[in-house]
């Protein structure tokens, strides 16, 4: 499986790079193998044949291989392993010499009342996310950068970033401790006999709460980007339409929008193919707290109905399953974009 | 157009101070826009910063204070350092600290190695093969075996209960390569073709003129790994769920004070002599914010490189 990606990605590295390489030379190769006729680009540089060029090169090649080594055993061979979603695969005798299974255990997921809830939280969590996440980097990158004073940009950027590099770990006990049930907003409800209300453990808010949570900890970085796009607005456009009589929305609407859609695209382009992946840490924490039925996703079911229960065809059937519909998603939301005239991910 | 012309000539006269980096042809915002605007940040602020604050108070408060604000302290009270020495004395949280710390550095200096490595052989164009191992380590990031076969391939290779299971199978990130080498590729070639003239060999000019010259970059890299691993908890889950004596304190962070569990062998440690002084809370608070000193350390360094390291970039690219 690995293979034919390799190749078939190779193929388009080749394809695309080609306008970077320089024209090849004048002159025609001089041993002229037929090698050197297939890619002329490519063995004619400089007029070195393969095999010197290996020689020059081999120190760079030799500096790329520990981390190819830490690629192949950690990323390629668990791509080989996915054959145990065909398997009843039994850690005893190995994934060789396991029994096959065919399609017996997607059969046995798609009739798991387990999985098909795993599934709709998944995509409710995030259908929640895209809506109340998705707008809140992009207005508050539009609103810092309507602050004039840099030192204060700088501060409130510094804040905003913060929690991006603290731990799932940390981020919801913070939480615990101010909307838990012996946190700060239960201890101010008890002074104002306004009853208790402990969020933490209340399922039917459960999407509320991880996705404020996935705001307070991620929003402000998400802003990064959209600031990046909104420094390169030339800022002659708003000058000209602000000589033209175009005010403050106006020049929001025709400058400041289109040169953010390119970004604005691309990130949701990003989020539609990350749509099966909504916080898996975050859940495994919270699991407990709210219950399975409302906080299993289809990554955490990988988890729980496949290691810890020893059950790993199983829970690798649905981690493939995932991970075949989200390389659909990608494609997907790829084709949006480029429809829309837009880049998306990769180009046409 | 002219209404508007007067209307920002006016302003700044009036109120020069708040028209600083502001624009001739912009006019200054309503009163109840800068109201609105002012409110929005302040919030934003507070959302962030007051449970901070909180946190590190009650974890510097005596359980005296502790118990008249009944519960979390939001306004200094009392101040001991009791839980500190309590949580830092010879106990489960001081061994899972060192454990955390050694994680961290290890893994951080091997991914750097592996990274820094793997980037520069692959930045220099019409080398032999990079775009075929690039496209091996870009593939990667679009397609992944998942977490199970990771899982078997892990504890086949007897990384059960082992600490290289914490490290190495994420110690390489494709993303960070692809930073590195993108700013290499733009680091003066002129300079590393005189240095190859000059007969260095590759290792040397990686050494001596490629990485002097892409300090920021290389530090912010490194800063994400160092926080990458200091927060991974997963992994510990996943391979030693059972060693309470091989955690690092994440994880310990989750058992304490998410699940609300006491932390196992705590009977003879710091812990059982001091908690009738201590309020467990301010214990529980410690800890956290011992996970997040680290962090709050290594910040304001990541903010100014990550800074520089933009700029840098611009200049040289």
């Amino acid at each position: 499986m690995a293979g034919t990606f390799t190749t078939k990605t190779k193929k388009v590295g080749a394809g695309s790079s080609g306008g970077t390489e320089p024209a090849a030379d004048a002159e025609p190769d001089a041993d002229g193998r037929a090698r050197s006729r297939k890619r002329p680009g490519r063995a004619e540089e400089g007029g070195l044949t393969w095999r010197l060029r290996l020689r020059r090169d081999r120190s760079l090649i030799l500096m790329t291989l520990p981390a190819v080594a830490l690629l192949l055993v950690f990323n390629y061979a668990p791509l080989f392993g996915l054959i145990t979603a065909f398997e009843y695969y039994d850690p005893l005798v190995g994934v060789l010499h396991s029994d096959w299974a065919g399609l017996d255990q997607f059969r046995a997921l798609f009739n798991d009342p387990l999985f098909w809830g795993a599934l709709r939280n998944t995509l409710w969590l995030s259908f929640v996310q895209l809506v109340l996440f998705f707008p809140i980097p992009i207005a508050l990158a539009l609103v810092l950068n309507s602050v004039t004073s840099e030192r204060l940009r700088n501060f409130i950027q510094s804040v905003v970033y913060l929690p991006h590099f603290f731990s799932w770990v940390l981020a919801i006990t913070i939480f615990q401790q101010m909307l838990g049930g012996a946190g700060v907003l239960n201890h101010f409800l008890a002074q104002h006999n306004l009853g208790t209300w402990d969020v933490m453990t209340d399922p039917h808010t459960f999407a509320l709460l991880v996705t404020s949570q996935a705001v307070w900890k991620e929003a402000g970085w998400g802003i990064i980007v959209f600031l990046a796009a909104l420094a390169a607005i030339d800022q002659n456009l708003y000058e000209a339409a602000a000589v033209d009589g175009a005010g403050r929305w106006r020049r929001m609407w025709h400058i400041t929008l289109p040169g953010m859609r390119g970004v604005i695209v691309l990130m949701l382009v990003l989020r539609l193919g990350n749509a099966l992946t909504v916080g898996f840490e975050q859940f495994l924490i919270q699991r407990d707290a709210v219950g399975h039925d409302t906080a299993d996703v289809l990554d955490t079911f990988s988890f729980y109905y496949g290691i810890t229960t020893n059950n790993y065809s199983y829970g690798a059937a649905a981690g493939l399953f995932k991970s075949v519909i989200s390389l659909l998603l990608i494609w997907g939301a790829n084709r949006v974009a480029h429809a829309f005239g837009e880049d998306g991910l990769y180009r046409k | 157009m002219s209404q508007t012309l007067t209307h920002t000539l006016n302003r700044p006269a009036l109120r020069p101070d708040r028209n600083k980096g502001r624009p001739a042809w912009d006019e200054q915002p309503g009163a109840a826009g800068q109201t609105l605007k002012g409110g929005v940040l302040l919030l934003v602020l507070a959302v962030v910063l007051v449970p901070l604050w909180i946190v590190v108070l009650t974890s510097f408060s005596t359980s005296g204070a502790i118990n008249r604000a009944g519960g979390l302290v939001l306004v200094p009270d009392g101040l001991t350092l009791d839980a500190y020495r309590a949580v830092l004395g010879d106990g489960p949280v001081t061994r899972a600290l060192l454990v955390s710390l050694v994680i961290t550095a290890a893994g951080t200096l091997l991914s750097m190695v592996v990274s820094v490595l793997c980037a520069y052989g692959l930045s220099r164009s019409r080398s032999f093969g990079h775009r075929t191992i690039l496209m091996l380590l870009i593939v990667t990031m679009f397609v992944s075996g998942g977490l199970i076969p990771t899982y078997l391939v892990v504890t086949g290779l007897g990384g059960y209960g082992q600490y290289w299971a914490l490290v190495l199978p994420g110690a390489v990130s494709v993303f960070n390569i692809l930073v590195l080498r993108a700013f290499y590729s733009g680091t003066a070639a002129d300079l590393i073709d005189a240095a190859r003239m000059d007969g260095c060999s590759q290792w040397r000019i990686l050494w001596s003129v490629v990485l002097p010259t892409s300090r920021a970059v290389t530090a912010v890299v490194a800063l994400f790994y160092a926080v990458g691993y200091w927060n991974s908890f997963f992994n510990v889950m996943l391979y030693m769920p059972t060693e309470s004596a091989k955690w690092p304190l994440q994880y310990v962070l989750l058992q304490y004070v998410s699940y609300g569990q006491s932390i196992p062998g705590t009977t003879n440690s710091g812990f059982g002599s001091l908690h009738q002084q201590s309020a467990p809370l301010s214990l529980q608070m410690a800890v956290v914010v011992l996970t997040l000193v680290p962090i709050l350390l290594v910040y304001p360094f990541m903010q100014k490189h990550f800074k520089t390291g933009v700029l840098t970039g611009a200049i040289k690219g």
